[in-house]
Protein backbone atom coordinates (compact mmCIF):
# COMPACT_ATOMS: atom_id res chain seq x y z
CA UNK A 1 0.00 0.00 0.00
CA UNK A 2 0.75 3.35 -0.54
CA UNK A 3 2.09 6.07 1.93
CA UNK A 4 2.18 10.28 2.13
CA UNK A 5 4.82 10.36 0.34
CA UNK A 6 6.20 6.78 -1.13
CA UNK A 7 8.66 6.46 -3.91
CA UNK A 8 7.35 3.34 -5.51
CA UNK A 9 8.91 1.49 -8.61
CA UNK A 10 6.74 0.25 -11.30
CA UNK A 11 7.48 -2.02 -14.31
CA UNK A 12 4.92 0.60 -16.24
CA UNK A 13 3.52 3.96 -15.04
CA UNK A 14 0.61 5.35 -17.19
CA UNK A 15 -0.20 8.63 -17.25
CA UNK A 16 -4.10 8.92 -17.91
CA UNK A 17 -6.54 6.95 -16.97
CA UNK A 18 -9.05 7.29 -19.83
CA UNK A 19 -9.64 5.07 -23.08
CA UNK A 20 -5.77 4.88 -23.96
CA UNK A 21 -4.18 4.48 -20.40
CA UNK A 22 -7.32 1.78 -19.21
CA UNK A 23 -6.17 -0.12 -22.43
CA UNK A 24 -2.53 0.10 -22.14
CA UNK A 25 -2.62 -0.66 -18.14
CA UNK A 26 -5.44 -3.53 -18.48
CA UNK A 27 -3.21 -5.12 -21.68
CA UNK A 28 0.17 -4.91 -19.77
CA UNK A 29 -1.40 -5.83 -16.28
CA UNK A 30 -2.75 -8.91 -17.67
CA UNK A 31 0.85 -9.66 -19.13
CA UNK A 32 2.00 -9.92 -15.61
CA UNK A 33 3.64 -6.43 -15.52
CA UNK A 34 3.80 -4.21 -12.37
CA UNK A 35 1.38 -1.51 -13.58
CA UNK A 36 0.32 1.80 -11.97
CA UNK A 37 -1.70 3.85 -13.52
CA UNK A 38 -1.71 8.32 -12.19
CA UNK A 39 -4.56 10.17 -13.37
CA UNK A 40 -6.07 13.37 -12.65
CA UNK A 41 -9.64 12.32 -12.23
CA UNK A 42 -11.59 11.48 -9.69
CA UNK A 43 -12.54 8.42 -11.17
CA UNK A 44 -11.20 6.35 -14.11
CA UNK A 45 -12.09 6.98 -17.18
CA UNK A 46 -11.21 9.92 -18.71
CA UNK A 47 -13.54 12.74 -19.89
CA UNK A 48 -14.89 10.35 -22.54
CA UNK A 49 -16.22 7.76 -20.23
CA UNK A 50 -16.65 9.66 -17.00
CA UNK A 51 -19.90 9.42 -15.86
CA UNK A 52 -22.47 10.03 -13.10
CA UNK A 53 -23.23 7.63 -10.59
CA UNK A 54 -25.73 5.16 -12.07
CA UNK A 55 -25.38 6.36 -15.49
CA UNK A 56 -25.58 4.30 -18.37
CA UNK A 57 -22.37 3.93 -20.23
CA UNK A 58 -21.61 2.15 -23.72
CA UNK A 59 -20.74 -1.67 -23.92
CA UNK A 60 -17.19 -0.95 -24.71
CA UNK A 61 -16.72 1.39 -21.43
CA UNK A 62 -18.49 -1.15 -19.48
CA UNK A 63 -15.74 -3.66 -20.69
CA UNK A 64 -12.69 -1.61 -20.15
CA UNK A 65 -13.62 -0.40 -16.96
CA UNK A 66 -14.30 -3.98 -15.88
CA UNK A 67 -11.27 -5.70 -16.93
CA UNK A 68 -9.15 -2.54 -15.34
CA UNK A 69 -11.14 -3.26 -12.02
CA UNK A 70 -10.37 -6.96 -12.10
CA UNK A 71 -6.29 -6.58 -13.40
CA UNK A 72 -3.92 -5.65 -11.29
CA UNK A 73 -2.95 -2.34 -12.04
CA UNK A 74 -3.12 -0.11 -9.25
CA UNK A 75 -4.98 3.54 -10.34
CA UNK A 76 -3.51 6.61 -8.47
CA UNK A 77 -6.89 8.93 -8.72
CA UNK A 78 -6.34 12.91 -8.26
CA UNK A 79 -2.95 12.98 -8.72
CA UNK A 80 -1.73 15.85 -11.43
CA UNK A 81 1.64 14.45 -12.77
CA UNK A 82 4.16 17.88 -11.86
CA UNK A 83 7.75 17.06 -12.93
CA UNK A 84 9.30 14.10 -15.13
CA UNK A 85 12.76 13.15 -15.02
CA UNK A 86 14.91 10.92 -17.17
CA UNK A 87 17.36 8.54 -15.10
CA UNK A 88 19.64 5.87 -15.84
CA UNK A 89 16.69 3.20 -15.90
CA UNK A 90 13.67 4.76 -16.67
CA UNK A 91 11.89 8.29 -16.12
CA UNK A 92 11.04 9.59 -11.96
CA UNK A 93 7.73 11.05 -11.55
CA UNK A 94 6.81 13.47 -9.43
CA UNK A 95 2.55 13.96 -9.17
CA UNK A 96 0.49 15.92 -6.82
CA UNK A 97 -2.12 13.90 -4.89
CA UNK A 98 -4.02 16.39 -2.82
CA UNK A 99 -1.06 18.71 -1.89
CA UNK A 100 0.94 15.75 -0.88
CA UNK A 101 4.09 14.50 -3.06
CA UNK A 102 3.96 11.71 -4.90
CA UNK A 103 6.91 10.16 -6.25
CA UNK A 104 7.14 6.98 -8.59
CA UNK A 105 9.97 5.47 -10.61
CA UNK A 106 8.85 3.98 -13.85
CA UNK A 107 10.84 1.28 -16.09
CA UNK A 108 8.41 2.11 -18.92
CA UNK A 109 6.24 4.60 -18.91
CA UNK A 110 3.29 5.42 -21.73
CA UNK A 111 1.96 8.53 -21.90
CA UNK A 112 -2.10 8.98 -22.56
CA UNK A 113 -2.64 12.37 -21.28
CA UNK A 114 -5.27 12.74 -23.74
CA UNK A 115 -6.97 15.90 -25.16
CA UNK A 116 -8.16 19.36 -24.09
CA UNK A 117 -10.87 21.78 -26.01
CA UNK A 118 -9.17 24.15 -28.48
CA UNK A 119 -11.23 27.60 -28.19
CA UNK A 120 -10.89 30.55 -30.19
CA UNK A 121 -10.75 34.43 -28.82
CA UNK A 122 -13.90 36.25 -29.91
CA UNK A 123 -15.33 39.33 -27.77
CA UNK A 124 -17.21 38.46 -25.17
CA UNK A 125 -15.48 34.64 -24.28
CA UNK A 126 -14.38 35.06 -21.24
CA UNK A 127 -17.81 36.11 -19.73
CA UNK A 128 -19.50 33.41 -16.84
CA UNK A 129 -21.76 31.15 -19.00
CA UNK A 130 -19.30 31.05 -21.71
CA UNK A 131 -18.33 27.31 -20.93
CA UNK A 132 -16.44 24.83 -23.75
CA UNK A 133 -18.46 22.19 -25.67
CA UNK A 134 -16.53 19.63 -24.17
CA UNK A 135 -16.68 21.75 -20.68
CA UNK A 136 -20.29 21.85 -20.82
CA UNK A 137 -19.93 17.86 -21.09
CA UNK A 138 -17.80 17.38 -18.41
CA UNK A 139 -19.93 19.58 -15.95
CA UNK A 140 -22.78 17.86 -16.70
CA UNK A 141 -21.18 14.31 -16.03
CA UNK A 142 -19.78 15.91 -13.08
CA UNK A 143 -23.10 16.63 -11.69
CA UNK A 144 -24.21 20.22 -12.97
CA UNK A 145 -27.36 20.86 -14.13
CA UNK A 146 -28.49 23.03 -17.33
CA UNK A 147 -32.29 22.23 -16.83
CA UNK A 148 -34.25 25.32 -17.88
CA UNK A 149 -31.17 27.10 -19.06
CA UNK A 150 -30.99 28.95 -22.58
CA UNK A 151 -28.09 27.09 -24.71
CA UNK A 152 -26.53 28.18 -27.64
CA UNK A 153 -23.99 25.76 -29.10
CA UNK A 154 -21.62 27.09 -31.69
CA UNK A 155 -18.19 25.34 -32.45
CA UNK A 156 -17.64 22.58 -34.64
CA UNK A 157 -16.51 18.86 -34.44
CA UNK A 158 -18.39 15.93 -34.03
CA UNK A 159 -18.54 16.86 -30.22
CA UNK A 160 -21.45 18.72 -30.92
CA UNK A 161 -24.41 16.12 -31.17
CA UNK A 162 -23.32 14.24 -28.32
CA UNK A 163 -23.52 17.62 -26.38
CA UNK A 164 -26.50 18.66 -27.80
CA UNK A 165 -28.39 15.67 -26.66
CA UNK A 166 -27.31 15.28 -23.09
CA UNK A 167 -28.06 19.05 -22.70
CA UNK A 168 -31.55 18.60 -24.08
CA UNK A 169 -32.15 15.36 -22.19
CA UNK A 170 -30.84 17.57 -19.24
CA UNK A 171 -34.15 20.03 -19.72
CA UNK A 172 -31.88 23.07 -21.03
CA UNK A 173 -33.76 24.98 -23.62
CA UNK A 174 -31.24 24.48 -26.92
CA UNK A 175 -31.66 27.93 -28.90
CA UNK A 176 -29.50 26.69 -31.78
CA UNK A 177 -26.97 24.32 -32.22
CA UNK A 178 -24.02 25.79 -35.00
CA UNK A 179 -21.46 24.06 -36.60
CA UNK A 180 -18.94 26.45 -38.42
CA UNK A 181 -17.79 23.59 -41.16
CA UNK A 182 -19.93 24.16 -43.96
CA UNK A 183 -22.75 22.28 -45.04
CA UNK A 184 -20.65 20.58 -47.92
CA UNK A 185 -18.24 19.65 -45.51
CA UNK A 186 -20.13 17.44 -43.15
CA UNK A 187 -22.40 15.95 -45.71
CA UNK A 188 -19.12 14.42 -47.14
CA UNK A 189 -18.49 13.56 -43.56
CA UNK A 190 -21.05 12.05 -43.14
CA UNK A 191 -21.08 10.24 -46.43
CA UNK A 192 -17.63 9.12 -45.50
CA UNK A 193 -19.12 7.20 -42.43
CA UNK A 194 -20.60 4.17 -44.33
CA UNK A 195 -18.09 2.14 -43.44
CA UNK A 196 -19.13 2.43 -39.99
CA UNK A 197 -22.99 2.24 -39.89
CA UNK A 198 -22.91 2.34 -36.09
CA UNK A 199 -21.59 5.73 -35.80
CA UNK A 200 -23.84 6.62 -38.32
CA UNK A 201 -26.46 5.22 -36.09
CA UNK A 202 -25.54 6.88 -33.22
CA UNK A 203 -25.49 10.53 -34.91
CA UNK A 204 -29.00 9.74 -35.71
CA UNK A 205 -29.54 9.06 -32.16
CA UNK A 206 -28.05 12.19 -30.70
CA UNK A 207 -29.79 14.38 -33.67
CA UNK A 208 -33.24 12.66 -32.58
CA UNK A 209 -32.60 13.78 -28.78
CA UNK A 210 -32.53 17.48 -30.00
CA UNK A 211 -34.85 17.50 -33.13
CA UNK A 212 -36.54 20.29 -32.07
CA UNK A 213 -34.07 22.67 -33.05
CA UNK A 214 -32.07 23.50 -35.65
CA UNK A 215 -28.26 22.20 -36.47
CA UNK A 216 -27.07 25.09 -38.76
CA UNK A 217 -24.04 24.02 -40.73
CA UNK A 218 -22.18 27.15 -41.86
CA UNK A 219 -22.87 29.07 -38.44
CA UNK A 220 -20.60 30.75 -36.81
CA UNK A 221 -20.36 32.49 -33.21
CA UNK A 222 -19.18 36.49 -33.51
CA UNK A 223 -19.28 37.70 -30.31
CA UNK A 224 -20.81 36.93 -26.59
CA UNK A 225 -22.38 39.84 -24.79
CA UNK A 226 -22.93 40.74 -21.17
CA UNK A 227 -21.88 42.35 -18.16
CA UNK A 228 -21.09 40.01 -15.13
CA UNK A 229 -22.76 37.38 -17.14
CA UNK A 230 -23.52 36.36 -20.60
CA UNK A 231 -26.74 37.62 -22.02
CA UNK A 232 -26.52 36.87 -25.84
CA UNK A 233 -24.48 36.13 -28.44
CA UNK A 234 -24.11 37.15 -32.04
CA UNK A 235 -24.17 34.70 -34.73
CA UNK A 236 -23.66 34.58 -38.41
CA UNK A 237 -23.97 32.82 -41.45
CA UNK A 238 -21.43 34.93 -43.32
CA UNK A 239 -24.17 36.89 -45.07
CA UNK A 240 -25.77 38.32 -42.21
CA UNK A 241 -25.42 38.77 -38.72
CA UNK A 242 -28.46 38.06 -36.16
CA UNK A 243 -28.30 37.73 -32.02
CA UNK A 244 -29.92 35.15 -29.94
CA UNK A 245 -30.74 35.75 -26.44
CA UNK A 246 -29.15 32.93 -24.30
CA UNK A 247 -27.96 32.25 -20.46
CA UNK A 248 -25.31 29.48 -21.59
CA UNK A 249 -22.83 29.24 -24.98
CA UNK A 250 -20.68 26.16 -25.56
CA UNK A 251 -18.00 26.82 -28.07
CA UNK A 252 -15.23 25.29 -28.93
CA UNK A 253 -13.02 24.09 -32.37
CA UNK A 254 -12.28 20.53 -31.97
CA UNK A 255 -9.69 19.04 -29.50
CA UNK A 256 -6.15 19.59 -29.00
CA UNK A 257 -3.53 16.73 -28.13
CA UNK A 258 -2.15 17.26 -24.17
CA UNK A 259 1.53 17.26 -24.77
CA UNK A 260 3.47 19.09 -21.89
CA UNK A 261 4.75 15.99 -20.38
CA UNK A 262 5.73 14.53 -23.48
CA UNK A 263 7.70 17.58 -23.93
CA UNK A 264 9.03 18.34 -20.79
CA UNK A 265 10.48 14.81 -21.10
CA UNK A 266 11.78 16.18 -24.73
CA UNK A 267 10.04 13.63 -27.02
CA UNK A 268 9.96 14.69 -30.58
CA UNK A 269 6.67 16.56 -31.26
CA UNK A 270 5.27 16.85 -35.09
CA UNK A 271 2.40 19.37 -35.70
CA UNK A 272 1.40 19.39 -31.79
CA UNK A 273 0.84 15.73 -31.89
CA UNK A 274 3.78 13.63 -30.08
CA UNK A 275 5.44 11.27 -32.59
CA UNK A 276 5.34 7.41 -32.23
CA UNK A 277 6.97 4.61 -34.64
CA UNK A 278 4.85 1.40 -34.88
CA UNK A 279 4.90 0.10 -31.28
CA UNK A 280 3.80 3.65 -30.00
CA UNK A 281 6.84 4.19 -28.96
CA UNK A 282 8.31 8.05 -28.93
CA UNK A 283 11.56 9.72 -29.46
CA UNK A 284 12.97 8.45 -26.41
CA UNK A 285 13.45 4.63 -25.90
CA UNK A 286 10.65 2.97 -22.96
CA UNK A 287 8.63 6.04 -23.37
CA UNK A 288 4.81 5.25 -25.40
CA UNK A 289 2.59 7.40 -26.08
CA UNK A 290 -1.33 6.25 -27.09
CA UNK A 291 -4.43 8.16 -28.03
CA UNK A 292 -4.88 11.64 -28.32
CA UNK A 293 -1.72 12.92 -27.46
CA UNK A 294 -0.14 11.25 -30.41
CA UNK A 295 -3.40 13.15 -32.81
CA UNK A 296 -6.55 13.26 -32.35
CA UNK A 297 -8.51 10.36 -33.84
CA UNK A 298 -11.07 9.22 -30.82
CA UNK A 299 -12.07 6.60 -28.14
CA UNK A 300 -11.89 3.63 -30.56
CA UNK A 301 -8.41 4.95 -31.72
CA UNK A 302 -6.82 5.62 -28.65
CA UNK A 303 -8.12 2.12 -27.18
CA UNK A 304 -6.15 0.61 -30.03
CA UNK A 305 -3.26 2.74 -29.55
CA UNK A 306 -2.95 1.81 -25.43
CA UNK A 307 -3.81 -1.64 -26.33
CA UNK A 308 -0.51 -1.85 -29.02
CA UNK A 309 1.76 0.30 -26.17
CA UNK A 310 0.49 -2.56 -23.24
CA UNK A 311 1.38 -5.09 -25.38
CA UNK A 312 4.96 -3.94 -26.84
CA UNK A 313 5.39 -3.41 -22.88
CA UNK A 314 4.92 -6.19 -22.04
CA UNK A 315 7.07 -8.52 -24.87
CA UNK A 316 9.33 -7.90 -27.84
CA UNK A 317 6.90 -10.06 -29.96
CA UNK A 318 5.39 -8.74 -33.29
CA UNK A 319 2.01 -7.09 -32.80
CA UNK A 320 -0.88 -8.51 -34.08
CA UNK A 321 -1.72 -6.94 -37.58
CA UNK A 322 -5.70 -7.05 -36.82
CA UNK A 323 -4.52 -4.64 -34.26
CA UNK A 324 -2.24 -2.50 -36.79
CA UNK A 325 -4.79 -2.68 -39.33
CA UNK A 326 -7.49 -1.41 -37.48
CA UNK A 327 -5.07 1.76 -35.90
CA UNK A 328 -4.69 2.67 -39.81
CA UNK A 329 -7.98 2.65 -40.55
CA UNK A 330 -8.82 5.03 -37.81
CA UNK A 331 -6.01 7.37 -38.69
CA UNK A 332 -7.92 7.65 -42.21
CA UNK A 333 -10.93 8.55 -40.62
CA UNK A 334 -9.23 10.86 -38.43
CA UNK A 335 -8.25 12.57 -41.26
CA UNK A 336 -10.97 12.86 -43.01
CA UNK A 337 -12.75 13.97 -39.59
CA UNK A 338 -9.51 17.30 -39.42
CA UNK A 339 -10.32 17.78 -43.04
CA UNK A 340 -14.12 18.31 -42.48
CA UNK A 341 -14.12 20.26 -39.42
CA UNK A 342 -10.84 22.51 -39.93
CA UNK A 343 -11.66 25.78 -38.47
CA UNK A 344 -12.86 28.38 -41.66
CA UNK A 345 -10.65 31.35 -41.91
CA UNK A 346 -13.17 33.96 -40.96
CA UNK A 347 -12.81 32.46 -37.16
CA UNK A 348 -8.99 33.73 -37.19
CA UNK A 349 -10.35 37.32 -37.08
CA UNK A 350 -12.86 37.43 -34.72
CA UNK A 351 -10.88 38.43 -31.99
CA UNK A 352 -10.52 42.38 -31.45
CA UNK A 353 -7.65 44.35 -30.41
CA UNK A 354 -9.29 44.58 -27.12
CA UNK A 355 -10.68 40.79 -26.66
CA UNK A 356 -8.64 38.91 -23.87
CA UNK A 357 -6.58 36.15 -25.92
CA UNK A 358 -4.66 35.07 -22.19
CA UNK A 359 -7.31 34.50 -19.87
CA UNK A 360 -5.21 34.23 -16.58
CA UNK A 361 -3.03 37.68 -17.50
CA UNK A 362 -5.42 39.20 -19.45
CA UNK A 363 -3.44 39.91 -22.45
CA UNK A 364 -5.64 41.52 -24.98
CA UNK A 365 -4.76 40.49 -28.62
CA UNK A 366 -3.85 43.81 -29.58
CA UNK A 367 -0.95 43.89 -27.19
CA UNK A 368 0.39 40.46 -28.71
CA UNK A 369 0.39 41.98 -32.93
CA UNK A 370 3.91 42.87 -32.30
CA UNK A 371 5.48 40.14 -30.81
CA UNK A 372 6.71 37.71 -32.77
CA UNK A 373 6.89 34.15 -31.63
CA UNK A 374 4.89 32.30 -28.33
CA UNK A 375 8.55 32.98 -26.45
CA UNK A 376 8.89 37.25 -27.04
CA UNK A 377 4.91 37.54 -26.15
CA UNK A 378 5.37 35.97 -22.47
CA UNK A 379 8.46 38.00 -21.91
CA UNK A 380 6.68 41.40 -22.98
CA UNK A 381 3.04 40.69 -21.84
CA UNK A 382 3.14 37.82 -19.47
CA UNK A 383 0.53 35.72 -22.22
CA UNK A 384 0.80 32.17 -21.07
CA UNK A 385 2.71 32.52 -17.59
CA UNK A 386 -0.97 32.25 -15.39
CA UNK A 387 -2.10 29.53 -14.00
CA UNK A 388 -2.83 27.43 -16.68
CA UNK A 389 0.66 27.90 -18.68
CA UNK A 390 -0.54 28.54 -22.20
CA UNK A 391 -2.71 25.68 -22.17
CA UNK A 392 -5.82 27.40 -23.41
CA UNK A 393 -3.76 30.57 -25.23
CA UNK A 394 -1.28 28.53 -26.64
CA UNK A 395 -3.13 26.76 -29.27
CA UNK A 396 -5.28 29.73 -30.40
CA UNK A 397 -2.19 31.58 -30.78
CA UNK A 398 -0.62 29.12 -33.05
CA UNK A 399 -3.54 29.01 -34.80
CA UNK A 400 -4.15 33.39 -35.57
CA UNK A 401 -0.12 33.81 -34.94
CA UNK A 402 1.42 31.06 -36.21
CA UNK A 403 3.29 30.57 -33.11
CA UNK A 404 4.54 26.96 -31.70
CA UNK A 405 3.92 26.48 -28.67
CA UNK A 406 7.19 27.17 -26.34
CA UNK A 407 9.25 25.21 -24.20
CA UNK A 408 7.76 23.68 -21.07
CA UNK A 409 9.34 23.56 -17.71
CA UNK A 410 8.86 21.50 -14.73
CA UNK A 411 6.37 22.20 -12.91
CA UNK A 412 4.21 21.92 -15.62
CA UNK A 413 1.33 22.42 -13.05
CA UNK A 414 1.20 24.50 -10.51
CA UNK A 415 1.77 22.63 -7.60
CA UNK A 416 2.94 23.23 -3.61
CA UNK A 417 6.30 24.29 -2.67
CA UNK A 418 6.58 21.55 -0.36
CA UNK A 419 5.67 18.73 -3.19
CA UNK A 420 8.53 20.37 -5.34
CA UNK A 421 10.90 19.65 -2.44
CA UNK A 422 9.85 16.76 -1.83
CA UNK A 423 11.36 15.86 -5.36
CA UNK A 424 14.83 16.21 -4.23
CA UNK A 425 14.65 14.87 -0.56
CA UNK A 426 13.94 11.32 0.51
CA UNK A 427 10.42 9.93 1.51
CA UNK A 428 10.57 10.69 4.94
CA UNK A 429 11.19 14.28 4.72
CA UNK A 430 8.98 14.74 1.65
CA UNK A 431 5.87 13.48 4.09
CA UNK A 432 6.76 15.73 6.88
CA UNK A 433 7.26 19.08 4.49
CA UNK A 434 4.10 17.75 2.62
CA UNK A 435 1.86 18.17 6.00
CA UNK A 436 3.62 21.76 6.99
CA UNK A 437 2.34 22.99 3.47
CA UNK A 438 -0.72 21.85 4.08
CA UNK A 439 -1.02 23.21 7.02
CA UNK A 440 0.16 27.21 5.95
CA UNK A 441 -2.16 26.34 2.62
CA UNK A 442 0.90 27.33 0.75
CA UNK A 443 -0.17 27.22 -2.44
CA UNK A 444 1.96 28.95 -5.44
CA UNK A 445 -0.02 28.61 -8.32
CA UNK A 446 1.95 31.03 -10.00
CA UNK A 447 5.23 29.26 -9.09
CA UNK A 448 5.49 27.33 -12.10
CA UNK A 449 5.37 30.00 -14.49
CA UNK A 450 7.90 32.37 -12.73
CA UNK A 451 6.83 34.70 -9.88
CA UNK A 452 4.25 37.10 -9.76
CA UNK B 1 -30.21 7.80 -9.71
CA UNK B 2 -30.32 7.72 -5.89
CA UNK B 3 -27.22 9.95 -5.26
CA UNK B 4 -28.59 12.84 -6.23
CA UNK B 5 -31.36 12.56 -3.68
CA UNK B 6 -28.94 13.15 -1.06
CA UNK B 7 -28.02 16.69 -0.54
CA UNK B 8 -24.99 18.23 1.19
CA UNK B 9 -24.62 21.53 3.07
CA UNK B 10 -21.74 23.25 1.85
CA UNK B 11 -20.27 26.95 2.30
CA UNK B 12 -19.88 29.53 -0.18
CA UNK B 13 -18.71 32.69 0.28
CA UNK B 14 -20.58 32.87 4.30
CA UNK B 15 -23.61 31.96 2.54
CA UNK B 16 -24.93 28.21 3.34
CA UNK B 17 -26.00 26.35 0.21
CA UNK B 18 -27.70 23.01 -0.34
CA UNK B 19 -26.13 20.88 -3.61
CA UNK B 20 -26.66 17.10 -4.34
CA UNK B 21 -23.79 14.78 -2.72
CA UNK B 22 -21.30 13.62 -5.03
CA UNK B 23 -21.38 16.55 -7.50
CA UNK B 24 -17.90 18.34 -7.64
CA UNK B 25 -17.47 21.78 -6.55
CA UNK B 26 -17.69 23.28 -10.05
CA UNK B 27 -21.22 21.16 -10.52
CA UNK B 28 -22.66 22.43 -6.37
CA UNK B 29 -21.68 26.10 -7.82
CA UNK B 30 -23.62 25.97 -10.74
CA UNK B 31 -26.50 24.46 -9.46
CA UNK B 32 -26.64 26.83 -6.67
CA UNK B 33 -26.59 29.45 -10.08
CA UNK B 34 -23.20 30.79 -9.01
CA UNK B 35 -21.69 31.38 -12.35
CA UNK B 36 -18.91 33.44 -11.16
CA UNK B 37 -15.96 31.82 -9.31
CA UNK B 38 -13.22 34.52 -9.37
CA UNK B 39 -12.17 38.23 -10.59
CA UNK B 40 -9.53 38.43 -13.32
CA UNK B 41 -6.04 40.11 -12.57
CA UNK B 42 -8.04 43.06 -14.71
CA UNK B 43 -11.30 42.86 -12.53
CA UNK B 44 -13.34 40.67 -15.04
CA UNK B 45 -15.89 38.01 -13.66
CA UNK B 46 -15.01 34.45 -14.50
CA UNK B 47 -16.28 31.30 -14.18
CA UNK B 48 -15.75 27.64 -15.14
CA UNK B 49 -14.60 27.04 -18.83
CA UNK B 50 -13.31 23.48 -19.78
CA UNK B 51 -14.90 21.47 -17.02
CA UNK B 52 -11.90 19.27 -16.80
CA UNK B 53 -8.96 20.66 -15.33
CA UNK B 54 -7.10 22.78 -17.74
CA UNK B 55 -8.23 26.22 -17.54
CA UNK B 56 -7.91 27.07 -14.12
CA UNK B 57 -11.09 29.86 -14.31
CA UNK B 58 -12.93 27.96 -11.59
CA UNK B 59 -10.20 27.87 -9.24
CA UNK B 60 -11.22 28.62 -5.57
CA UNK B 61 -10.37 28.58 -2.01
CA UNK B 62 -11.75 25.30 -0.25
CA UNK B 63 -11.64 25.18 3.41
CA UNK B 64 -8.69 27.47 3.23
CA UNK B 65 -6.30 26.23 0.72
CA UNK B 66 -6.41 28.72 -2.05
CA UNK B 67 -6.44 28.13 -5.99
CA UNK B 68 -7.97 24.77 -6.04
CA UNK B 69 -9.78 23.59 -9.41
CA UNK B 70 -13.65 23.37 -8.20
CA UNK B 71 -14.31 21.02 -11.25
CA UNK B 72 -11.68 18.78 -9.66
CA UNK B 73 -12.75 18.25 -5.81
CA UNK B 74 -16.01 16.75 -5.02
CA UNK B 75 -18.09 18.57 -2.63
CA UNK B 76 -18.37 17.42 1.20
CA UNK B 77 -20.77 18.29 4.41
CA UNK B 78 -19.54 21.29 5.92
CA UNK B 79 -16.61 22.44 2.98
CA UNK B 80 -16.28 25.62 2.79
CA UNK B 81 -15.83 27.45 -0.21
CA UNK B 82 -14.39 30.90 -1.06
CA UNK B 83 -14.57 32.33 -4.91
CA UNK B 84 -13.10 35.59 -5.68
CA UNK B 85 -15.92 36.98 -7.75
CA UNK B 86 -17.42 40.16 -7.38
CA UNK B 87 -20.47 39.45 -5.52
CA UNK B 88 -18.20 37.64 -3.01
CA UNK B 89 -16.81 41.07 -2.34
CA UNK B 90 -20.00 42.35 -1.75
CA UNK B 91 -20.85 39.90 0.68
CA UNK B 92 -23.37 37.65 -1.07
CA UNK B 93 -23.42 35.03 -4.18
Amino acid sequence: MMTDADHVRAGLVVIGAGPAGIAAAVVAAERGVRTIVIDRGLEPGGQIWRHRAGAKLPATAMHWLARFGHCDAELLSGASVVDARRAADGVDIVADRGGRPLRVHARDLVLACGARELFLPFPGWTLPGVVGIGGAQALLKSGASFAGQRVVIAGSGPLILPVAASLSHDGARLVTVAEQASGAAVARFGAGLWRSPALVAQAVRYRARFAATRYRTGTWVTAAHGTERLTHVTLTDGSRAWDEAADVLCTGYGLVPSTELARLLGCTMERGAVVVDARQVTSIPRVYAAGESTGIGGAPLSIVEGMIAGLAVASPGAIPASLTRRRSALHRAATRMHQAFAPRQELRTLAAHDTIVCRCEDVRFGALLTASCARQAKLHTRAGMGPCQGRICGPALELLRGWSVDTVRSPIEPTSISVLCADDSDGASASDSASTGADTGSSFSSLAAGAR
Amino acid sequence: MDSSTRVVRITVDQQIVEVPAGVTVAAGLLDAGIWSTRTSVRGEARGPLCGMGVCFECRVTIDDVSAQRACLVAVREGMRVETTSVHAAQGGA
